[in-house]
């Protein structure tokens, strides 16, 4: 039943994005005691708010640092109001570690870790609120909190999620159609190469009907960079004017 | 907490500073910085409230859900508070890092808020002895430069001033079995009367003067401080001495009198303010976490 609402409701909006704000750098922070770049980043993609911060170490701890590349370490963690039924445990369980290991592929491929030997680059992000898609919004706040921290990187990493319903392809799905029982897609890509960072489907689908969903996550997240490029552009505009007097 | 390291020169001229009534950023010993404070920002919650002191950013969500009620007071609800130190205030956060300071902060919280002085919690019963409204108050933490008690306590009071709890109707059918009924408007809900929900002041002690609403670096400053929470009619609730330092009697009662003085002051600003937000109902601009 739910499909057919689903389908009537999203016929002409199926490859529309929700509505999207992003802001950078809109905490400032001061610290003494390591020298390390901090840049908090906040995403807004209309009901799910995620702030993203990224701190980067120039040491990290004997066991895991790495001679010739930097450590990525991500934690995703969701706050205890964001998903209507209360969660008793903001990160630590299952679902937050594979996340957080998700999220710590994607950039290794994103990052130029070459660039920082035995460094360790945290990447943390917390989730207000969630209605659907809550590893693409990260993906995409952590991707500005990066750029932010002024952390070489190949491509700006954008993320969406896509379904199928009732033969029509959709992008970036809502709680709703998340759990409604249909096939949903996560991914991450690369847009200028068009290369795919991260790929996770749950559920069946038919053979035939994979490319055109990968075909309309794709579609979804050019668009994305655009406007993640515009974001990050016109804030470096507004910087360089206070900066400048 | 997140600790700065300060060395001895900076140590001796906040003191020298506050011994002057005058502090690193300009403000007298008993004056808060600028305090931004919103309401229902997080709309999965039942309430919600935000605030930023200084750099301090906490943000408060408040769910209601039915429960049982504890067994040496059948016809009360009650409140149940989970601080979450997220790893977004600091690296050290990370992990179970901020557990130990959330497992604190949530004591304490419970102590000053959680008894039926602050807060009407017959309000919340809804079945003596089966059934009561239990609220669930979490504080996430997301940017930590000192002070914490107090920001959460008056976030705190303004997501409990935002909080709707929806309408149950009880229908027993003709076994006895009572079924709960939740009403489906949404705007058909009970609010709380928050009139005599405290507010936490810490003092802290730096030389032989005590300062309001420390910052990080002047609380590294300090041997030890105190937390006082006081009601709008200035009756001291809770009162609490943190740190490793110790207290002469004296102080504790020079700082109990500054610390009852400034939290009276605190609840006629905060509420007019919350009533203004509520009052300009839909009008409103929403702001959230941008700007």
């Amino acid at each position: 039943m739910i499909q057919n609402c689903l389908k009537q409701r999203f016929e002409h909006t199926s490859q529309l994005l929700r509505f999207c704000h992003f802001q950078l750098g809109f905490k400032s922070f001061s610290f003494s005691v390591l020298p390390m770049t901090v840049c908090p980043q906040l995403l807004q993609t209309d009901t799910i708010e995620k702030p993203a911060v990224c701190v980067i170490y120039p040491y990290c701890s004997r066991s895991k640092s790495l001679h010739d590349r930097a450590v990525i370490n991500c934690q995703y963690s969701m706050a205890t109001f964001s998903t209507a039924e209360r969660k008793r445990r903001p990160h630590g369980d299952r679902k937050s570690s594979e996340m957080s290991l998700h999220l710590k592929q994607t950039f290794e491929a994103a990052v130029l870790t070459e660039l920082y030997p035995r460094s360790q680059i945290d990447i943390y992000v917390k989730i207000l609120q969630a209605d659907g898609g809550n590893y693409s919004a990260c993906v995409n706040a952590a991707t500005l909190a990066l750029v932010d921290a002024g952390i070489p990187m190949r491509d700006y990493v954008c993320a969406c999620t896509a379904g199928f319903v009732e033969d029509t392809p959709l992008a970036d799905l809502c709680h709703a159609e998340e759990s409604g029982g249909g096939t949903s897609l996560a991914l991450a890509l690369l847009p200028r190469s068009g290369n795919i960072a991260l790929l996770q489907m749950d559920a069946r689908l038919h053979q035939d009907h994979l490319d055109a969903l990968i075909e309309a996550a794709m579609t979804a997240c050019k668009g994305l960079s655009k406007v993640l490029d515009g974001v990050v552009r016109q804030h470096l505009e507004e910087v360089s004017v206070l900066t400048r007097d | 907490m997140a600790a700065v390291q300060v060395s001895e020169a900076e140590k001796v001229y906040v003191m020298h500073g506050v011994r002057d009534d005058l502090r690193l950023d300009g403000r007298g010993c008993e004056d808060y910085r600028h305090m931004e404070i919103e309401t229902d920002v997080v709309s999965n919650t039942d309430g919600s409230a935000k605030i930023s002191l200084g750099h301090t950013d906490v943000l408060v969500g408040v769910k209601a859900e039915i429960g049982k009620p504890k067994a040496m007071v059948p016809d009360e609800g009650y409140l149940e508070f989970f601080v979450d130190c997220s790893a977004n205030a600091t690296p050290e956060f990370e992990g179970r890092g901020g557990e130990e300071l959330g497992v604190e902060l949530s004591n304490t919280l419970c102590k000053v808020f959680n008894n039926r002085h602050s807060m009407d919690l017959r309000s919340l019963c809804i079945c003596p002895g089966e059934n009561c409204w239990v609220l669930y108050v979490d504080v996430l933490l997301l940017q930590c430069d000192g002070n914490l008690f107090d920001a959460i306590s008056i976030a705190i009071k303004a997501a409990l001033f935002n909080t709707r709890i929806p309408k149950v109707h009880i229908s027993e059918d003709e076994e006895g079995v009572k079924e709960i009924e939740l009403s489906d408007d949404p705007y058909d809900c009970m609010r709380l009367n928050v009139k005599n929900v405290p507010c936490i002041v810490t003092l802290c002690k730096i030389g032989h003067r005590h300062v309001v609403d420390a910052t990080l670096q002047e609380k590294a400053c300090s041997v030890a401080s105190l937390l006082i929470s006081v009601t709008h009619r200035g009756t001291v609730t809770c009162v609490r001495k943190m740190g490793g330092g110790s207290l002469d009697p004296e102080s504790i009662f020079e700082m109990t009198e500054a610390g009852k003085r400034v939290g009276k002051a605190l609840h006629v600003p905060l509420m007019e303010l919350l009533q203004k937000e509520e009052s300009l109902g839909k009008k409103r601009q929403k702001v959230g976490f941008l700007g």
